[in-house]
C-alpha cells in the first residue's frame, strides 16, 4: 500500500479544532504528522487543491438489510453508496430477516462484511427477540458477537417496563440503547405528519406527540436507570424541547436528526410522492427549523442517513401501500452543506463535526479524526461542485431518494479508508 | 373558455371557471334525463372502464348511468373478482385496462392519492370517483349544482356540513367547491372529527350545533361510521346522536328555507332523523338525480367535448 500524500486541502478535522490548508499523510493506513522525504518521493501525491479533507465520515443509522433483503441493498452496494457520499464507518440496523437479535446473525453479517465491505460497516443487535417488543435479546451474547449498540429501529418497544430493564441491563455491557422514538397507539394507519397538510390530502395523520412521548420516557428511563439512551431521527420540536432540558441536566441522552429531516417539510407530499415517505414522516417547517436550531445549539448531537432502501416496484405503489424510508448516504453530505451552511449559516467545521467525530463519540467508536496514529479514514470533497444526483447511476441497489434527478452542491471526490483508496472522481476502486 | 383538463382529480385544482362550465354543462345534460329518450350519442364509440376498488352503490350506478346516457359501452370492473385480489398491483391492473384500449376510466379506490397516481402512468383521462379521505369531486359538482339549483347564486351563503368531517372525501371536496364559490362554509360535529387544521382550508370549525345551524341555508349531513366508535373519536352512536344528531327541533334552528343533504348512504336515526330525511327540506334524493347530470358533463368534457354542443344537443 502506497503511502498517501494529500496536499493543498483545506483540512478540517474537529478532534483536533484544525481547518487549516495544508497536507495530511498517510503511512501504513494510518494518519502520520509527516512521510520521510524518502516515502514522500515515492508517496501518491493527491492534489486536494480547493477541496476539504475532513475525517471520514460516520453514520450511525443505515439500513443495510443483509441478510434477508437482498433485493433492497446488500452490504456490497450499501457500502459502496457510502463510500460514494464520504462515508468510511458506518453502523447498520438490526431490522433485517431474520432480525439481528442473536450472535449467529451478527456473525453472518461480520462474514459478509469482511468479504463485500467497501467500507467499515458495524452492526448492531435487537433490543428485543425478534424485534417483536416482548422479551430482551441476549445481549451479552450479542456484545461478544461484535455489535456496537442495541436498538429495536422501526419498531420502537412500547413497554415501559421492558424498556426500563433493556436499559439497565445494556449499560452493564456499556452498549448504548438507540430508540426509535414512536407511541404506535397514536399512529395506526398514520402515513405522514398530522396536521394542515395531511387534513388536505386526506392521508391518516402521525402527530408529533406520538414522538414527544417516547422522548419523554426515555428521558425519564434514563434519568432513572444513569443509562444512556440515544433518540434517532428526532423531528418534533417539542421533543428537541425536552431533549435540550434533559441535557441541561447532565442526563445520558444523545440524538440524531437526519439530512431529510432539516431539509424537507410535509408540504413536500402534496404530489403523493413516494419519496418522501418515510417514519418518522416529514414535519412542519416550525419542526424543520427546529431541528436546524437544535444541531446548531447541540441539543442534538449527529447526523445520521437512516439510509432505508428500497425497490422502485415497492415504492411505486399507492401511497398508503408503499413502505416507509428514503436512501440517504450519497446525498447527505452536499443535502447538510446546502441547508446548514449556505442557507443557515453553520461554520463548515461545525457541519463536518456533526458527521464524523459526533456520530462516532455517541457510540465510542474509534474514528471521526485525524490525529496521528488513527486509521487513515479520509474524505476529500469539493464543498462548491453544482452536480446532477441520477439515483438510478448510484452505487446503491435501490434508488427511492427525494433528491434523485436534483442538483446538488458539494461532492465527495475521494473516499480513503485505512489508507486505501476506496472511492474516486465516481468510480468505487476496491 | 375551452375546457383544457384531462383528468378530474380534485376541486382543490380546479377553477371557479371550470366549476361553473361544468355546472353548465350539467344542467344542458340534465334536460335529456327529463326527455323519454334520455340518451345522446356524444361519446359514441367510446369504451369508459369504471374501477371501483371499493364497495360503492350509488356513486358506481350514476357513472354507470351517466356514460350509457352519452352512449359510451361500460365496463365495470369488480375489486371482489379482479387480479388486484391475486396481488396485481394499480399500475398493472391500470396499464392492462389502457391495453385493453379503453377511453377513460373512473377509479374509486380507498388510498388518497390513487387517481393522481393512475394519471401520471396513463395516457387516457382519470376521473376521480373518490380516493380515501381525499377528495370525492364529482360528489362535491353535485352538490353544489343541487346547491344553486335551490339557492342561486352562494356567494356569502351559509353552508353548514355536519358530521365525520376528517374521514370525508366529499366534505374535502364540498369545501373546495364551496369556498370557490363564496360561500360562507362552517364546519360542525365532535372535536375528534372535525379537528382545527380544517380552518387553514379557509373554513370555521364549530363544535356547537346551535349557533352553527343559526341561519344557515343548507346543512349537509356526512355519514357516521360506526368503526370510529371502536377507533375512540368518540363513545358511541347514541351519544352522536344526542349531541349532533339532525332532528325536528335542532333543523327550527336553521334558516326557514335551508335545504338538508346528505351524500348517502344514510343511517336513519343516527345523523339524521327519518322524518327530515323524508320531509319537505330535504333534497336527498335530488342530489342523486344531479349526480348522473354532473357525471355526464365530467365525463363529456373531459373527453374531449365542447361545451356548446352539449347546450346544443340538448335543445
Amino acid at each position: 500500500m502506497p503511502a498517501l500524500w494529500i496536499a493543498n486541502a483545506r483540512v478540517i478535522d474537529p478532534a483536533s479544532r484544525r481547518d487549516e490548508v495544508g497536507s495530511v499523510f498517510v503511512r501504513d493506513g494510518r494518519i502520520v504528522p509527516a512521510l520521510p522525504a524518502a516515502v514522500r518521493k515515492r508517496a501518491r501525491k493527491i492534489d486536494a487543491r480547493g477541496r476539504v479533507a475532513c475525517p471520514g465520515l460516520v453514520d450511525i443509522h443505515v439500513h443495510f438489510r443483509e441478510p434477508g433483503q437482498t433485493h433492497k441493498e446488500t452490504v456490497a452496494t450499501g457500502s459502496r453508496a457510502a463510500a460514494a457520499g464520504g462515508f468510511t464507518t458506518v453502523v447498520c440496523m438490526p431490522n433485517t430477516s431474520p432480525p439481528a437479535d442473536n450472535a449467529g446473525t451478527i456473525q453472518f453479517i461480520k462474514d459478509v462484511v469482511a468479504r463485500d465491505a467497501a467500507v467499515k460497516v458495524l452492526p448492531t443487535g435487537c433490543i428485543t427477540v425478534g424485534q417483536k417488543g416482548q422479551a430482551l435479546a441476549p445481549f451479552g451474547s450479542l456484545k461478544r458477537a461484535g455489535i456496537v449498540a442495541i436498538t429495536d429501529d422501526g419498531d420502537c418497544v412500547q413497554s415501559n417496563e421492558l424498556m426500563r430493564r433493556a436499559a439497565e441491563y445494556a449499560a452493564m455491557f456499556g452498549l448504548p440503547i438507540m430508540d426509535h422514538c414512536q407511541d404506535q397507539s397514536m399512529t395506526r394507519g398514520a402515513v405522514m405528519n398530522e396536521g394542515v397538510m395531511s387534513t388536505r390530502l386526506g392521508l391518516a395523520g402521525w402527530p408529533n406527540a406520538a414522538e414527544d412521548l417516547i422522548v419523554a420516557r426515555n428521558i425519564v428511563i434514563s434519568r432513572y436507570t444513569g443509562a444512556h439512551i440515544h433518540l434517532q431521527h428526532i423531528t418534533s420540536r417539542h421533543a428537541i424541547e425536552m431533549i435540550r432540558l434533559a441535557k441541561a441536566d447532565g442526563l445520558r441522552i444523545t440524538a440524531e436528526a437526519t439530512p431529510h429531516h432539516f431539509a424537507l417539510t410535509d408540504e413536500a407530499l402534496c404530489g403523493y410522492d413516494t419519496d418522501f415517505k418515510m417514519n418518522p414522516p416529514l414535519r412542519t417547517e416550525e419542526d424543520r427549523r427546529a431541528v436546524v436550531a437544535g444541531l446548531r445549539d447541540g441539543t442534538l448531537d449527529c447526523i445520521a442517513t437512516d439510509h432505508a432502501p428500497h425497490t422502485d416496484y415497492e415504492k411505486d405503489r399507492e401511497f398508503d401501500f408503499a413502505p416507509n424510508g428514503i436512501t440517504g448516504l450519497e446525498t447527505a453530505l452536499a443535502v447538510s452543506l446546502e441547508v446548514l451552511v449556505r442557507r443557515s449559516r453553520f461554520k463548515l467545521a461545525r457541519v463536518v463535526d456533526l458527521m464524523t467525530r459526533r456520530p462516532a463519540g455517541i457510540l465510542g467508536l474509534p474514528a471521526g479524526a485525524l490525529d496521528p496514529g488513527s486509521a487513515a479514514d479520509i474524505c476529500i470533497f469539493d464543498p462548491d461542485e453544482q452536480w446532477l444526483y441520477d439515483a438510478g447511476a448510484g452505487f446503491s441497489k435501490s434508488r427511492n431518494s427525494p433528491w434523485d434527478g436534483r442538483t446538488l452542491t458539494g461532492r465527495v471526490k475521494t473516499t480513503i479508508v485505512d489508507g486505501r483508496i476506496v472511492y474516486d472522481s465516481g468510480r468505487i476502486r476496491v | 373558455m375551452p375546457w383544457n383538463r384531462k383528468h378530474l382529480l380534485t376541486l382543490e385544482e380546479v377553477s371557479l371557471e371550470e366549476i361553473d362550465q361544468i355546472h353548465t354543462t350539467a344542467a344542458a345534460f340534465k334536460k335529456i334525463l327529463g326527455r323519454s329518450v334520455k340518451k345522446v350519442p356524444a361519446l359514441r364509440g367510446k369504451t369508459i372502464v369504471n374501477l371501483f376498488l371499493e364497495p360503492s352503490t350509488r356513486t358506481r350506478m350514476a357513472f354507470d348511468m351517466a356514460a350509457k346516457r352519452l352512449s359510451a359501452d361500460v365496463i365495470s370492473f369488480d375489486a371482489a373478482t379482479s387480479s388486484t385480489t391475486k396481488g396485481e398491483t394499480l399500475r398493472d391492473t391500470a396499464q392492462n385496462i389502457q391495453a385493453l384500449r379503453a377511453d377513460m376510466i373512473v377509479i374509486r379506490h380507498a388510498a388518497a392519492g390513487s387517481p393522481l397516481y393512475l394519471s401520471r402512468i396513463l395516457d387516457i383521462p382519470v376521473i376521480n370517483a373518490g380516493d380515501g379521505a381525499h377528495e370525492h369531486p364529482t360528489q362535491g359538482l353535485l352538490d353544489t349544482f343541487t346547491m344553486k339549483e335551490h339557492l342561486g347564486g352562494l356567494k356569502g351563503r351559509k353552508v353548514v356540513i355536519l358530521g365525520d368531517i376528517l374521514f370525508s372525501r366529499v366534505a374535502r371536496s364540498n369545501i373546495h367547491a364551496l369556498t370557490k364559490m363564496g360561500a360562507a362554509v362552517t364546519l360542525v360535529g365532535p372535536s375528534t372529527l372535525v379537528p382545527h387544521w380544517f380552518t387553514a382550508l379557509g373554513v370555521t370549525v364549530s363544535h356547537d350545533l346551535k349557533s352553527a345551524l343559526a341561519d344557515a341555508e343548507v346543512v349537509m349531513l356526512l355519514r357516521i361510521q360506526h368503526e370510529r366508535q371502536a377507533s375512540s373519536h368518540f363513545p358511541s352512536l347514541g351519544e352522536y346522536t344526542s349531541m349532533f344528531g339532525l332532528n325536528k327541533a335542532r333543523a327550527a334552528w336553521l334558516n326557514p328555507k335551508a335545504i338538508i343533504m346528505h351524500p348517502g348512504p344514510i343511517n336513519r336515526g343516527v345523523e339524521i332523523d327519518s322524518e327530515l330525511a323524508d320531509g319537505a327540506r330535504s333534497v336527498i334524493l335530488e342530489q342523486v338525480t344531479n349526480g348522473i347530470a354532473v357525471r355526464m358533463a365530467v365525463l363529456y368534457l373531459c373527453s374531449g367535448g365542447r361545451l356548446e354542443q352539449a347546450v346544443a344537443g340538448a335543445e
